[in-house]
């Protein structure tokens, strides 16, 4: 066996889980699905005495439509983003983006909640709930809390998770009308992690944005923002010399380094293909029914 | 500290008693039970080789830690022939070349009954390489697989009219 030596346990509630981590003091990780914890063990990347499975805690399960928006259980699979009536509806972002995510067998087990306090860069939920303006609800010893996307994501594999706490579910906020939205990647296999992918989320009424919100994962530490892009749409209409306008300014949004699978100017160029892509269906899109 | 897993494998109920927690479901099912019809191939789920049915879902048995699984119902390649019958994805693998070397061949299987079950495919060619992507082949028998997969498809939709 390749993993250094750990315990495991079992947890039945959330109070018990974070009972168990007290105790441990401090040296146990939570276990969701298992499918990068695993992997990273076996490469004793990690080392805790103790994993504590949060995999069937009922607290952390299921999708339901509230007042405040679409609440997703951090257990939830990437399977069950796929194919989930609700998601498909209130937040077809993320049900497009999971088609990508890896292949249809790790995303029978992979977690929602786990992709996400992962952050791995070129993970494609992070750079969609960014999109979205999701809110995490999360609970540790000291209580519950809720933290805006905008602060979730730190940096590289960081988040404002602190040690011991667990992320219960993901809000989604309810959609507004005239919305179009879009995600596209470039991976050099259907399923593997992508060179670079984008979420787009546009409010587009009588043909001119009047919001955009523009997501790229695999170009830097986090899911990036492209603020100059979204502000070059604002107020325009979406149309073919807009979207140049819009793909020229986004080299001042991203600046991929270089690194060992592709020089970072390649990166910035993939991403303005992809932007283009993106936004050209969108513009040849009626909007969305959104059932808000 | 031992802990006890409870799991019904190929439909036999089977109480084992782990003494380390480390065990992935892939080393239970080879180490422990001598089911070595699953494979390991990167044991970091890149190539899909073990992949069994866990509750009826396809899942990288490599990934998988064995005690969070307790309680589970697994299938293996060893659970798929009906008595000396063979499962029709099976027969097909075997009428249309799917496998050279045959070390892929059990996950690419399970991952092809899986994929049925699921019905996203149908009979489309592209669709159906899209869902057998997390299975490699180092021999390249891909062609075959598809192939299999498109005939076995037809084979079950077949015995499903007969039964109704
Ligand atoms: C072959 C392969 C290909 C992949 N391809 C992609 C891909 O293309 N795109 C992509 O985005 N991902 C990909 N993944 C990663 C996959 O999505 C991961 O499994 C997922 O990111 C982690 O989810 P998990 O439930 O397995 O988490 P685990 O491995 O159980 O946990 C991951 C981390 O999160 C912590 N954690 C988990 N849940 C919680 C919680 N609720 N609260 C607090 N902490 C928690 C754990 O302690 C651990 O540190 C791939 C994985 C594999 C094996
Ligand atoms: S051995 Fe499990 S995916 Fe390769
Ligand atoms: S048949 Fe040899 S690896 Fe697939």
């Amino acid at each position: 066996m390749k993993p250094p030596p750990f315990d495991y346990q079992l947890a039945d509630s959330v109070s018990q889980a974070l009972d168990l981590y007290a105790r441990s003091e401090g040296d146990a990780l939570w276990l969701a699905g298992g499918h990068s914890i695993v992997p990273s063990l076996a490469l004793r990347l990690q080392a805790p005495s103790l994993l504590i499975d949060i995999s069937r805690l009922p607290e952390l399960m299921g999708i339901t439509l509230t007042e405040e928006g679409l609440r997703i259980g951090a257990l939830a699979t990437h399977a069950q983003i796929l194919s989930d009536p609700l998601v498909r509806t209130h937040a077809p972002l993320l049900s497009e983006a999971a088609a990508h995510v890896a292949h249809p067998a790790i995303r029978n087990r992979a977690t929602f909640g786990g992709n996400l306090v992962l952050a791995d860069p070129a993970s494609e939920f992070p750079a969609v709930v960014r999109c979205l303006d999701a809110v995490f609800d999360i609970v540790g010893p000291e209580g519950a809390r809720q933290v805006g996307v905008e602060d979730f994501f730190l940096d590289l594999f960081t988040t404002a998770l602190e040690p011991g706490e667990i992320l219960r579910s993901v809000l989604i906020p309810p959609a507004p009308a005239s919305l179009r939205c879009g995600f596209d990647e470039l991976a050099r296999r259907h399923g593997d992690f992508a060179m670079v992918g984008a979420a787009v989320w546009l409010v587009v009424a009588e043909g001119v944005t009047t919001e955009a919100r523009i997501c790229f994962h695999s170009v830097g530490p986090t899911p990036m923002r492209a603020t100059l892009v979204e502000e070059a749409l604002r107020g325009r209409p979406l149309a073919a010399d807009e979207i140049n306008a819009a793909q020229a300014v986004l080299g001042n949004d991203l600046d991929p380094a270089d690194d060992v699978t592709l020089p970072g100017a390649t990166r910035l160029h993939l991403a303005r293909v992809l932007l283009g892509r993106i936004l050209h269906r969108l513009a040849g899109q009626t909007a969305m029914e959104t059932a808000a | 500290m031992t802990q006890t897993l409870q799991l019904k494998i190929n439909g036999s109920d089977l109480r084992l008693d782990l003494d380390d927690p480390r065990a992935t479901l892939l080393d239970v099912l080879r180490e422990r039970l001598g089911l070595t019809g699953t494979k390991k191939g990167c044991d970091r789920g890149q190539c899909g080789a073990c992949t069994v049915l866990i509750d009826g879902r396809r899942v990288n048995a490599c990934l998988a830690l064995a005690l969070s699984h307790d309680g589970a119902q697994i299938t293996t390649i060893e659970g798929l022939a009906r008595g000396e019958d063979l499962h029709p994805v099976q027969a097909a693998f075997i009428a249309d070349d799917g496998f050279q070397c045959g070390f892929c061949t059990p996950g690419q299987i399970m991952s092809a009954v899986a994929l049925i079950a699921e019905a996203e495919a149908g009979l489309d060619p592209e669709r159906i390489r899209e869902g057998m992507s997390g299975n490699l082949c180092r021999c390249a028998a891909y062609a075959g697989i598809t192939e299999a997969v498109l005939d076995a498809t037809r084979a079950l939709a077949l015995e499903e009219e007969r039964a109704a």
